[in-house]
């Protein structure tokens, strides 16, 4: 979120597209209810089926799976032509007036560089001319042909009210209607948020369905400012957490990168890093990068770190790859290059697509470990339980060791709520049985494995046997330990490095932001982005000072937000480009003359005169991008893209199959589906009665929601000869699943490229554990493909077929 | 002697952290079945109120959820029959239920997925008190929580017909009737109903009937800039109000809403036997013992006449004589 | 000669002074058992009807007690009275003889037995009562089963439409109604019994004096001498 769950109440207009806030996030939904009791706020949702969100909204819009980038480039180019723009934000605020290469290109639906051999794209040219002083050229007309606005306006040019029934199913007086509502928030004064969640991430082209509305909102303004922004509903208490922590395979912690192969030395590593300008003035604030890396790396090895050798950057892993993201990883299991694997917290059985091939996987491993509070189907993939799971136990020799961990409730530490907010909470209850905290699970294995090094030795002993161990129980360190180091300290003493006088911080001290970082060694601090959440006023993140004197839901003395405990990322530019505010009712931060000041903590220097420095610290450009240069690998705008498995063709390309460069391995490409054969659309989602597989162990859970089903429109139904409650049979190319049928007007035929377009509506809730009846889930029958940036499976629309069955199984 | 609870104020606030006596006492009762002469309170509570907001309903079960937590109850893990009721009706461990329904709005097209938390009404002139027939098993306080006392019911049913809106369920195990108590026991100390509390949307809210009525014409004056002309609240006079009421967009259909009554009202049906009809059942019964007691005290008894003995060894003898 | 107005069993004991039996052993224990029944049945019945009798429960352990043990004791009833039924619904079809004899209702009452005409083993006052119970038991088992909480799901899934909450309610008041007219037919049937001296034996010891055939079913009285007559003498 670049706002915050509380931020919701203050905005006009909801748009709850990708998403199902209502359904998969009731408690934060209540900011929806409030800016519409309390501010007249409107809500529109753009979704496949008429759902929980869709009940309380304004307006409502079916649109078929896997085709928001053509929706949302309609409404950019129908805002365009409309002339609902912000354009004092937009020409200030953005990089509409950068001029981009003569040799990029966008043509049948794909853009210059494309190797079909190696399926991704050779980016060279999708790039900004760079004049002779390294900055960017621009023209501030934005006539210029080359300039970021000509391309945009041309690229969204094909998205026209007829393209967008045509493709997404919507009907046009619909479109248009949204078009309208959204329009109105290109008023200075007006905010539009945007609520999104998996349901725009699991497509193979998810990162570019994100982008398309992040377009949408700087176009309107709607970036930085209260109520408005982009918000990413994080389907689990803390995945935020999760992937701020580096818990990707490319990733180390506070988003910086884990090195490649290629970056050999420290200095390598760093040379393509810390970005400098590409315009004058502006802080471009990964030049820090240096700073954080070598705090993280102290942070790993304490005194062995040393300038020397590089920080100890030589004992980082190094990827031959990308990554190896979970696709990958199973992909591998598969093929037998996978001997031993770790499912902490994970009931991948259930959650990765392709259920035969994760079984497939599973049974090659020597040795699974599952560290969970539950009895998870991965744990017991090996087990017969009918039509459920129908695997031949006596085949597989695959060795489980179930660890039995603490829950949420059961121990201490913070979560990362969607808003980056790190909220500390304790132990609610005694953890039963004999389970244990992840971190003495972790510590035991580090510690074991530490001693086999010292007494028998072994490749590569330096990773482990310098790791930095300082904890007051080695055993189990506190996590209070662990938040301090996540923070970080002064690990020498800290000068003023404008008044070398003056004392910063004393050595050992507890950093009070990422500003006291250093690369010289002289600090320490695992995770750049949390630095302030322990200081030495002690722990930030248990504050609960629930009182908001500004009334807009900012809440400063809550718990910590990172970065900086700043509450809307890019707040600057909720101020016009002299710093009085868009919005005075809404004032986040504004310029008092002298420096920035306000309820929010300033997301750019404090002293940084306005029309000097960019509202957009983290981009060397200071601008928000339409056009995103090299950073997605499918492309620097969106463009539309069918599913892999899709009714039609792509109209921009008939030829083009899916994301061209998404993540996918040839034989499961092989096995993709045509709609000749399997001619019904299946999408995913969650049901509130449920979070996950877990609460299918929950009685109450259970009762509200006791049994697998799949929903289907009423059409469907009739065609098909099912009716409500029977049973159906719904498989796909990788499978089959059983499940009550829900026939409804809430799920309609949608009609695109001239045919009816059926969709299946699949939850995910059900397994063969737990107090609910026996089922399944949408990951039987889900096709192994992933977002070409982020690999997030495409569960989100595939193909299927379905038939009415007789009896019980 | 700890501190006597104050009365509720919101269902959000938080539960106090000492122990509270309760302040919904015996005394309290204003109404109680089968018993005609309750004493007059010496004291009258605020009448209160739980305001069900179905605009701002997403139908997410929370307040489900949260019933069953805090009745302690313990509901069937059911089958899925092809709808999102689950269980698919109130039981006698279900005291609330979601109820959904598909509204096609032939004004203005659109589809409207009509979500009604169902359950007790709480109404001020209760059905199911009037049919009990077990003294005190169902209770009236002064606030205008109808509550069922389980120590006192048989478990009947008569309450089941006497109640205009299906709600009571008979335990099949317990044997008594159970529905929502309104949570009479946590506004006992101050707290508002498990669900109100647990309702993410505060689609559920709880108060004073007076802050209740407030707070949804506040609601109802947004549905019509929204375009919902027929809103309004549903507090159906028919049984006298209600102490847990609706904000409906189309409070002109409440029938929509998965049948919930257009006008309600206590059955003539019930309403006839247990009012007048019984008194003058009673009284003719008093009237058919003591007439009969009259007529054998003062009235000469049909009794046989030696006569007639006579008579009779006539004709027996008479008809062998015929042989 | 065929019977016409008694029934089998019903036949004159002693000659001086008469006797006639008039009920069976096993019809009198039935009797007796239906009465017992009615007995508790409207106890507890009047416990359920009226706020003031509830205190009647306690004669049977309290009102739960109560509440399954009215049922219950229902069913007895039911079967008994068919029994009963079985026995004596072709003596209570009415007659010619009825008609007159209930036009006569004054003379009955007066005492003025000469004006009567002469009657079979029941008389127009007995056959209401007969058919009145029959068709109050039935209005009552039918209302009562459907109103019988425990049942209920029963008849949900076999029969909806006495499950539904509006036929429950309009049961709860034929059951009502029905025992309402069933106490007064109780009344009526006790108190005739006791103000008709002499009949009171005939639910005991089985016979009647044959004074009291004579006044009150002479018909009855002379068909039995006539069979016996024809019979084999004493």
């Amino acid at each position: 979120m670049t706002n915050s769950w509380t931020d919701i109440k203050n905005t006009d207009l909801v748009v709850i597209m990708g998403g199902n806030a209502a359904e998969a996030h009731p408690c934060g939904f209540k900011w929806v209810t409030e800016a519409k009791h309390h501010r007249g706020a409107k809500l529109i949702v753009v979704d496949p089926r008429f759902n929980r969100s869709a009940s309380v909204a304004d307006y409502y819009a079916p649109i078929r799976p896997g085709s928001d980038i053509a929706f949302l480039m309609g409404v950019i180019r129908w805002c365009i032509e409309n002339d609902r723009v912000q354009w004092d934000y937009v020409r200030n605020y953005t990089n509409v007036s950068h001029l981009v290469r003569e040799d990029f290109g966008w043509a049948d639906g794909m853009f210059t560089g494309y190797d079909a051999e190696k399926r991704s794209y050779d980016q060279t040219s999708w790039e900004y001319q760079i004049g002779e002083d390294g900055f960017v050229l621009t023209d501030e007309t934005l006539e210029h042909p080359r300039s970021v606005w000509q391309l945009l306006k041309q690229h969204v040019e094909v998205y026209t009210p007829e393209f967008v029934e045509n493709t997404c199913g919507t009907p046009k007086d619909r479109f248009l209607k949204i078009c309208e509502m959204i329009g109105e928030t290109s008023a200075p004064d007006k905010a539009m948020t945007s609520m999104y969640a998996l349901g725009w991430t699991q497509h193979s082209k998810g990162a570019q369905n994100i982008r398309g509305m992040a377009m949408l909102q700087l176009l309107l303004g709607n970036i930085g400012i209260a109520g408005g922004g982009m918000n990413a509903l994080r389907g689990h208490s803390n995945i935020q957490g999760l992937t701020d922590v580096g818990l990707m395979s490319n990733l180390v912690p506070g988003y910086l990168a884990m090195p490649r192969e290629t970056e050999a030395d420290f200095t390598t590593y760093m040379s393509t890093r810390g970005n400098k300008p590409l315009r004058p003035n502006q802080m471009s604030y990964w030049q820090n990068y240096g700073k954080f890396m070598v705090s993280f790396l102290k942070a790993l090895w304490g005194d062995k770190a040393t300038a020397g050798n590089g920080w100890g950057y030589d004992w980082l892993p190094k990827l031959d790859i990308v990554q190896y993201d979970a696709m990958r990883m199973f992909d591998m299991m598969k093929n037998g290059k996978v001997n031993t694997y770790f499912f902490q917290g994970f009931n991948a059985l259930l959650s990765f697509p392709n259920r035969a091939k994760m079984t497939e996987a599973f049974s090659k491993l020597k040795l699974m470990v599952v560290m969970d509070p539950l009895a998870t189907e991965t744990a017991s993939f090996w087990e017969n339980h009918g039509i459920y799971n129908d695997v031949d136990s006596a085949s597989i020799q695959t060795e489980v060791l179930e660890l039995p961990t603490t829950c949420f409730a059961e121990d201490e530490g913070a979560t990362v709520n969607s808003g980056r907010w790190l909220q500390w909470h304790w132990a609610g209850a005694t953890p039963p049985g004999e389970a244990k905290s992840d971190v003495w699970i972790m510590s035991q294995i580090y510690l074991r494995v530490k001693k086999l090094y010292e007494e028998e030795g072994g490749t590569a002993p330096e990773p482990i046997l310098n790791l930095s161990w300082d904890y007051e129980n080695p055993e189990e360190p506190m996590p209070s330990e662990l938040a301090r180091e996540l923070n970080g300290r002064a690990l020498e003493t800290l000068y003023d490095p404008a008044d070398p006088t003056k004392v910063v911080l004393e050595a050992g001290q507890q950093l009070s932001g990422f500003g006291q970082m250093r690369d010289d060694g002289s600090t320490m601090g695992a995770c750049w982005i949390y630095a302030g959440c322990w200081t030495e006023a002690g722990n930030m993140m248990a504050r609960r000072d629930n009182s908001d004197p500004s009334g807009m839901g900012i809440f400063q003395n809550w718990s910590f937000a990172w970065p900086a405990n700043r509450r809307v990322l890019y707040n600057r530019a909720s101020c016009d480009p002299d710093g009085r505010p868009w919005d005075p009712n809404r004032t986040l931060i504004e310029w008092n003359g002298e420096k920035w000041a306000g309820a929010d903590v300033p997301d750019i220097a404090v002293t940084a005169k306005p029309r000097e420095v960019g509202p957009f610290i983290m981009n060397p450009e200071g601008t928000g991008r339409f056009f995103s240069r090299r950073l997605m690998r499918d492309g620097p705008f969106p463009t539309h893209m069918e599913p892999f498995e899709s009714p039609m063709a792509n109209p921009l390309n008939p030829e083009m199959r899916g994301n061209p460069v998404a993540r996918v391995f040839a034989d499961d490409l092989e096995k993709m589906a045509t709609s000749a054969e399997f001619p019904f659309v299946a999408t995913s989602y969650r049901l509130t009665e449920h979070f996950h597989f877990w609460t299918k162990h929950n009685r109450v859970n259970s009762v509200t929601q006791p049994e697998f089903f799949v929903e289907i429109s009423k059409e469907l139904a009739a065609e098909k000869g099912i009716t409500k409650g029977t049973r159906v049979r719904v498989w796909s190319a990788r499978g089959e699943i059983w499940a009550k049928a829900v026939v409804t007007k809430r799920i309609q035929p949608l009609i695109c490229d001239g045919k009816p377009v059926h969709i299946i509506g699949i939850p995910i809730h059900w397994g063969f554990k737990g107090a609910a009846r026996k089922g399944f889930g949408s990951n039987t029958l889900g096709p192994f493909v992933g977002d070409a940036n982020i690999e997030t499976p495409e569960f989100k629309a595939y193909l299927v077929n379905i038939e009415l069955v007789e009896g019980n199984a | 002697m700890t501190e006597r609870a104050r009365q509720p104020v919101t269902a959000a606030a938080n539960p106090p952290v000492s122990p509270l006596d309760s302040n919904l006492l015996p005394s309290d009762v204003v109404q109680a079945s089968a018993i005609s002469n309750t004493p007059m309170p010496d004291r009258l509570l605020d009448s209160v109120a739980k305001l069900i907001d179905v605009s701002k309903c997403i139908g997410c079960k929370a307040c489900q959820s949260a019933c069953i937590e805090w009745n302690d109850t313990y509901p069937e893990i059911e089958e899925n029959v092809g709808v999102y009721e689950n269980p698919h009706d109130l039981t006698p461990d279900m005291f609330t239920l979601m109820r959904f329904s598909e509204y096609e709005n032939p004004e203005s097209g659109d589809l409207e997925w009509l979500i009604r938390k169902d359950g007790c009404m709480h109404c001020a002139d209760p059905g199911c008190l009037k049919a009990c027939p077990a003294p005190g098993a169902i209770v009236q306080y002064s606030n205008g929580i109808v509550d069922f006392i389980s120590d006192n019911c048989i478990g009947c049913g008569y309450c089941v017909t006497g109640c205009p809106f299906n709600i009571p369920r008979i335990s099949r195990t317990a044997q008594v009737s159970k529905k929502c108590t309104l949570c009479s026991d946590r506004v006992a100390v101050g707290q508002g109903p498990a669900c109100a509390k647990a309702c993410p949307t505060q689609a559920i809210t709880f108060g004073t009937k007076e802050s209740q009525i407030a707070l949804a014409d506040e609601r109802i004056a947004d549905l019509k800039s929204r375009g919902y002309e027929n809103a309004g609240l549903y507090d159906p006079q028919g049984v006298g109000g209600t102490h847990v009421m609706y904000v409906l967009h189309h409070a002109d259909q409440p029938s929509l809403y998965s049948g919930l009554p257009d006008d309600p009202r206590i059955s003539p049906v019930v309403a006839g036997w247990k009012g007048p009809a019984k008194t003058a059942g009673l009284a003719m019964i008093g009237l058919a013992v003591a007439g009969s007691v009259l007529h054998g005290i003062f009235a000469k008894p049909n009794a046989v006449s030696e006569e007639e003995e006579r008579e009779a060894e006539d004709l027996v003898g008479d008809s062998r004589k015929e042989v | 000669m065929r019977r016409v107005y008694s029934a089998p069993g019903d036949r004159i004991e002693t000659r001086r002074p008469v006797t006639v039996s008039r009920y069976r052993g096993f019809t009198r224990v039935n009797h007796w058992l239906a009465a017992a029944c009615t007995i508790v049945l409207l106890l507890s019945g009047l416990a359920f009807f009226s706020p003031p009798l509830f205190f009647l429960t306690a004669l049977f352990g309290g009102g739960a007690t109560t509440r399954w043990l009215h049922p219950v004791i229902g069913i007895v009833l039911f079967f008994s009275f068919l029994v009963l039924f079985i026995q004596l619904w072709r003596l209570n079809l009415p007659r010619r003889e009825d008609v007159e004899w209930a036009r006569k209702t004054g003379d009955v009452l007066a005492g003025h037995g000469k004006n009567l005409p002469e009657l079979g083993k029941f008389n127009a006052g007995q056959k209401t009562m007969f058919w009145g119970m029959a068709g109050l038991i039935v209005a009552l088992s039918v209302s009562g089963v459907m109103i019988w909480e425990q049942q209920i799901p029963l008849w949900r899934d076999h029969a909806p439409v006495l499950a539904s909450i509006p036929a429950r309610r309009i049961a709860v008041a034929v059951h009502a109604s029905a025992a309402f007219l069933m106490i007064m037919l109780f009344i009526l049937h006790v108190y005739a019994a006791i103000w008709t001296r002499g009949t009171i034996r005939a639910m005991t010891r089985g016979t009647v004096t044959g004074g009291w055939a004579f006044r009150h079913h002479r018909k009855w009285l002379r068909e039995l001498a006539g069979r016996q007559g024809a019979g084999p003498a004493e």
